[in-house]
């Protein structure tokens, strides 16, 4: 029996290996969790983490009992909601249509074309968006004129800034949602399609009673890991595309967590409100993974 | 598949569904069309989704060309792409390997810290204390070192590494071969579509990223080209990146889209390389256990 310093030894090379990884998550990833605690103190820098002085859940209470609760979380959860469900249906239709189509070079330049946005970063998009959508002349804009209408400044309304966010998000990410529901469409076994076609299904048909069914596995999957990261509304894409104007309805709790603490230097509130979202994130992705592993056999970890 | 006889119905349905695919490339492609035009926008012409080519003006991308600090950004934004995707790589296959080894003691264990980084994120602000207490502000390594690993692509690599045929790992160790010549003759080697797979995420990612600089940097010199496209699609500082007397010679608009567009081309150039790798990416993470 070899005893255990024996057989640690034995793997020095595999733990040299990994030092520079284990430092990285120990430096980068649990020191933070350390400097969590300022979230139950009153930070100060000439304190540091250690030295300012414990105030319990005051932060949190004055979070929770504060205006801006209510309208941070309607926002986080809104845009959210409407992102899943603005952009699911784009992306199951376009994986079918990319499916059904019979023309090879048609589905291939479209795959090609709809995956680009994905690569580009929000700051492009964001340059996109000015050109689509700017109030004196704007591509969408000129088109209302044509017709009569008044132009919209679409990024600076309170009315049209959260659909402009859910929308833009459904044209950067369609293509790229697509894939891995095209991927399942094509595991597929061809055979059912050959047998429902001599059994004289159409084609709607074919993709009612095959193509539909034979994604439901990968939908419940997409839909339960989306759920388990709802907190996250896309925190890069709105730190560009929000201004003053629109913070009534643009705010969600990252981009307030940001600003309250980075621009205003309120380290310990704003880090009470990450942890708290961090929080209930954790309890959702866990439940999510769980209810992934028992109805689908897949799952995040 | 034999799709030979069309019913009335069936040519409907193929006709919708082509239809639809061409909606989804306009869709796409207009407002895209739509910055060239505008970029190449001469004076007292309305912007239009057709600009006449005897009209175009290239005036403002000579303009942002002739721009020293446009090529500063540029070389910021090389610096950070190039030297994250090495570190991050490093880093990533350095630890993915050993946990990739089913007989490593402790390996449950240290895989189980990692992941719950995945999983519970301490936010924002204590991170950047960490940061702040290194002395990293405004450096490079504060976003080099900060996003150094992904879990995901971690723990996709591992399942990667994992797939590899342990008896190929076995015999070159019983020829005498340390973990890490195993690794960098035989592993690694086998594993050259998931590396640049995964060493493309990390590019991507590096070359996009532009809220890190902005939270960790404040020398304007240091700033990526995102975030100098930033400012100058904000109108902050427009004066900054193109001299006074110049920014008569386009208008306003124009400069502002083609920097988007002289951004977006590098992107473009290695477009078409990235989708055959990112589209295989996906499923390798995808199929994985």
């Amino acid at each position: 029996m070899r005893t255990l310093g024996q057989r640690l030894w034995r793997y020095r090379g595999l733990y040299l290996m990994l030092l520079p990884g284990l430092l990285y998550f120990l430096v980068f990833r649990y020191w933070p969790l350390w400097n969590a605690q300022i979230a139950f103190r009153d930070f100060q820098p000439v304190l540091g983490v250690w030295g300012s002085p414990w105030v319990g859940l005051q932060h949190f209470y004055d979070f929770f009992n504060s205006y801006y609760f209510e309208q941070l979380l309607r926002n986080t959860l809104v845009i959210s909601v409407a992102k899943i469900v603005a952009g699911i249906p784009p992306a199951v239709l376009l994986a079918i249509a990319l499916h059904e189509t019979s023309r090879r070079f048609l589905s291939r330049l479209v795959q090609t074309v709809s995956f680009l946005p994905h690569f580009l970063s929000w700051v492009i998009v964001y340059g996109i968006l000015l050109a689509v959508l700017s109030p004196s002349d704007g591509l969408l804009n000129q088109f209302l004129q044509a017709f009569g209408l008044e132009p919209i400044p679409f990024l600076t309304s309170v009315q049209t800034f959260q659909p402009v966010v859910v929308l833009s998000e459904v044209w950067k990410e369609t293509g790229w949602s697509a894939v891995l529901f095209l991927a399942a469409l094509l595991s597929i076994n061809p055979a059912l399609y050959e047998a429902a076609a001599i059994d004289g299904a159409s084609r709607w048909q074919q993709v009612r009673y095959i193509s539909l069914p034979g994604l439901t596995g990968v939908l419940v999957l997409v839909l339960l890991l989306k759920i388990g990261s709802i907190l996250d509304a896309g925190f890069h894409q709105i730190f560009v595309l929000y201004s003053l104007p629109v913070y009534s309805v643009g705010d969600i709790i990252d981009t307030w967590v940001y600003r309250q603490g980075i621009l205003n230097f309120q380290f310990s509130l704003a880090t009470a409100v990450g942890l708290f979202k961090g929080a209930i994130g954790l309890v959702l992705i866990v439940l999510a993974n769980h209810l992934a592993r028992r109805w689908t056999g897949n799952s995040l970890y | 598949m034999a799709r030979k006889i069309l019913s009335r119905s069936d040519r409907w349905f193929e006709w919708s569904v082509d239809a639809f695919l061409v909606l989804v490339l306009v869709i796409t492609l207009v407002p895209m069309w739509y910055v060239v035009m505008v970029s190449l926008l001469p004076f007292g012409e309305r912007p239009s989704l057709w600009l006449p080519p005897w009209k175009w003006s290239f005036e403002a991308y000579a303009q942002l060309v002739g721009q020293p600090s446009i090529w500063r950004a540029l070389l910021n934004s090389v610096i950070l792409t190039v030297g994250g995707v090495f570190i991050s790589l490093s880093l990533t296959v350095l630890a993915a390997y050993p946990l990739s080894r089913r007989d490593l003691p402790g390996r449950g264990l240290i895989v189980g810290l990692i992941l719950f980084t995945f999983l519970f994120n301490a936010g924002l602000i204590p991170t950047f204390l960490v940061v702040k207490d290194l002395g990293l502000l405004n450096t490079y390594w504060a976003i080099l070192l900060n996003g150094a690993i992904s879990v995901y692509n971690l723990l996709v690599l591992k399942t990667f590494f994992q797939s590899i045929p342990e008896s190929l790992e076995e015999a070159a160790r019983i020829d005498g071969a340390s973990d890490f010549q195993v690794l960098w003759h035989v592993v690694l080697p086998l594993s050259k579509p998931a590396l640049l797979t995964i060493g493309l995420f990390y590019g991507v990612a590096n070359w996009n990223n532009f809220f890190e600089p902005i939270l960790f940097l404040s020398d304007r010199n240091l700033m990526p080209l995102p975030v100098v496209l930033r400012d100058i699609l904000t109108g902050l500082n427009v004066a900054e990146y193109v001299e006074g007397s110049a920014a008569q010679a386009a208008p306003a608009e124009a400069l502002k889209m083609a920097s988007v567009v002289l951004i977006t081309l590098p992107m473009l150039l290695v477009y078409p390389w990235l989708q055959r790798h990112f589209t295989k990416g996906v499923l390798i993470g995808s199929v994985k256990e």
